[in-house]
């Protein structure tokens, strides 16, 4: 078993097929959905997680890119060095995802890996640079 | 009529029996108990702020080499000081950026690495004089090795400040924070009804001469802040709406702490410094209490737009700190979600030492031995001729 992170980007043709059912029916993959923005009529795009065997990944991602389907695989990932940080929230700012949330008892960061799509435009703004990509 | 002086608050503070409440813990004391009972058993109300303000910097003496130079250009790992003070004396402004590596280092870091206890490296020319022969010095600095190290901040403190918002349709790198197009986003910059300031609107407690918490260590009022604008238009409350006073703050750099002094950098825009401050306000008297006793829902601001490159910027409206904390604002009838940029975490955690400092017998008040101005007029830099 294996998990892989993956952008996936289509247009407006083929938003309404049901991508992510044949995914988990016919190639028996596991697919939760970390970051949707489908919209009628403009290229959308989700993002996930998908686990499942390795033969059947790759299998599911031919299918995809069959469909016409531009497809991203996440390799690297962003780091928060918690200690650094000053718990200011200028990253909150621009966070598209809302990964990187401010809680509103602690007024601590929060950061819930699970949304980040690594845009990476929280390493450009932390103005303490504690926010890195992995690579 | 006041309840009490500086020196009977002192009093219970050295005696360990002074009643010290954060200016967020005031708010329920005061809605439980009432005003009157409250101003009675409530000795002091401690504020604090975290943010990023750039009108900050240190003075630091080097002391004298063998033979001695008067310094008149230096630098500090690269950052441009400035020298035109005394032959070993320098102004090290926070905002400055290094001449070899750009915006990445300036002299906020020089600072907060002095801070750390970091060898910095000093180089410094001069043109040489009878009693100054050396021409130039390329040595190493650090803050035991050094004499005097105070930070002197010409502007910090401010009481209340705009939100900022960018209609434009491309992203844009400011001092607040980066901005996205067609208003996708609104930031803040000051920590509300825990700001040192809005708990004391007309600046009956701090004056020239307090003593505060500054970056670690304990400081003072030193002036009023430069752009000090108490002319602000006000509610009802005589909280401002919007920039209004400043403070000019002083105090000992050898002391303090990069957990409440740390450098930043603003992408595309520059380097600038998080500079923690804390101020206990003495609860004199009832109307000292009810101020400090201001909520967020109570302190508003304006949302302005920065794309505007004039002096200028429309406001595209009114907001409350509640409603800004909350995450989002309602702007022309749609959901902008809301950013902080200055640390409320942070100033909670100052605002709790200062309370434990002083409940301890560790923080005594300090007398103001000025007022501020409460009355004045900001004056712009218009470009006109000479006058000769
Ligand atoms: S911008 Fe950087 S310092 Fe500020 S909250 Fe985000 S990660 Fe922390
Ligand atoms: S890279 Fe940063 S800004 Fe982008 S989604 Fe992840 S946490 Fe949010």
């Amino acid at each position: 078993m294996k998990t892989i992170k993956v952008s996936m980007r289509f247009s407006p043709d083929i938003v309404t097929k049901p991508l992510t059912y044949h995914l988990i029916k016919d190639y028996d993959l596991e697919v939760n959905i970390l970051n949707a923005n489908v919209g009628l009529n403009k290229i959308g795009q989700l993002v996930a997680d998908i686990t499942g065997e390795e033969a059947k990944i790759e299998e599911g991602l031919k299918f995809l890119k069959e469909q016409g389907v531009d497809i991203r695989l996440f390799t690297r990932s962003i780091i928060w060095q918690e200690e650094g940080c000053v718990h200011c929230g200028a990253c909150t700012a621009v966070c598209p995802t809302e990964a990187l949330t401010m809680d509103k008892n602690s007024w601590s960061l929060t950061f819930n890996k699970e949304k980040c799509v690594v845009c990476e435009l929280c390493v450009r703004t932390c103005p303490i640079k504690v926010m890195s990509v992995s690579i | 009529m006041g309840y009490k002086s500086i020196d009977e608050i002192n009093e219970k503070i050295k005696s360990g029996k002074a009643v010290v409440f954060t200016a967020e813990e005031i708010i329920d004391v005061v809605a439980e108990k009432g005003i009157k009972q409250a101003a009675k058993e409530v000795d002091v109300v401690t504020t604090a702020t975290f943010g990023p303000m750039c009108s900050s910097g240190a003075f630091l003496n080097f002391g004298h080499s063998d033979p001695p130079i008067r310094m008149c250009k230096v630098w500090l790992n690269d950052v441009p000081a400035y020298g035109g003070v005394a032959a070993v004396d320098a102004y090290i402004g926070a905002t400055e950026l290094s001449e070899t590596r750009g915006m990445e280092y300036g002299g906020a870091h020089v600072i907060e690495d002095l801070i750390a206890g970091k060898d910095i490296r000093l180089y410094a020319e001069s043109y040489g004089t009878d009693c100054y022969p050396r021409k130039e010095i390329d040595t190493y600095i650090n803050k035991t090795n050094i004499n005097q190290a105070f930070m002197f901040n010409p502007r910090n403190c401010y009481q209340n400040y705009i939100a900022a918002t960018n209609t434009s349709d491309r992203t844009i790198y400011t001092y607040m924070g980066t901005l996205l197009p067609k208003c996708s986003n609104v930031t803040y910059t000051t920590s509300g009804q825990l700001s040192p300031l809005l708990n004391d609107p007309y600046y009956r407690a701090i004056g020239v001469g307090t003593r505060i918490f500054l970056g670690g260590a304990q400081g003072y009022v030193a002036w009023e802040g430069t752009q000090h604008n108490p002319g602000q238009v006000r509610g009802e409350n005589g909280v401002p709406i919007g920039a209004s006073g400043t403070l000019a703050v002083i105090g000992d750099l050898k002391k303090m702490d990069t957990r409440f002094i740390r450098a930043a950098v603003f992408p595309k825009y520059g380097v600038t410094l998080f500079v923690g401050i804390g101020i206990p306000i003495p609860v004199f008297d009832e109307e000292m209490l009810m101020y400090t006793a201001v909520k967020d829902s109570e302190i508003f601001t304006n949302i302005m737009d920065e794309s505007v490159p004039s002096r200028a910027r429309p406001a595209l409206g009114r907001v409350s700190y509640a409603e800004l904390k909350s995450g989002f604002v309602m702007l022309n009838g749609k959901k902008v979600p809301t950013a902080p940029l200055s640390s409320i975490k942070k100033a909670r955690e100052i605002a709790e030492l200062v309370k434990m400092q002083i409940m301890k017998g560790e923080f005594l008040l300090a007398q103001a031995v000025a007022e501020l101005p409460r009355e004045n007029k900001v004056n712009t830099l218009d470009i006109r001729e000479g006058d000769n």
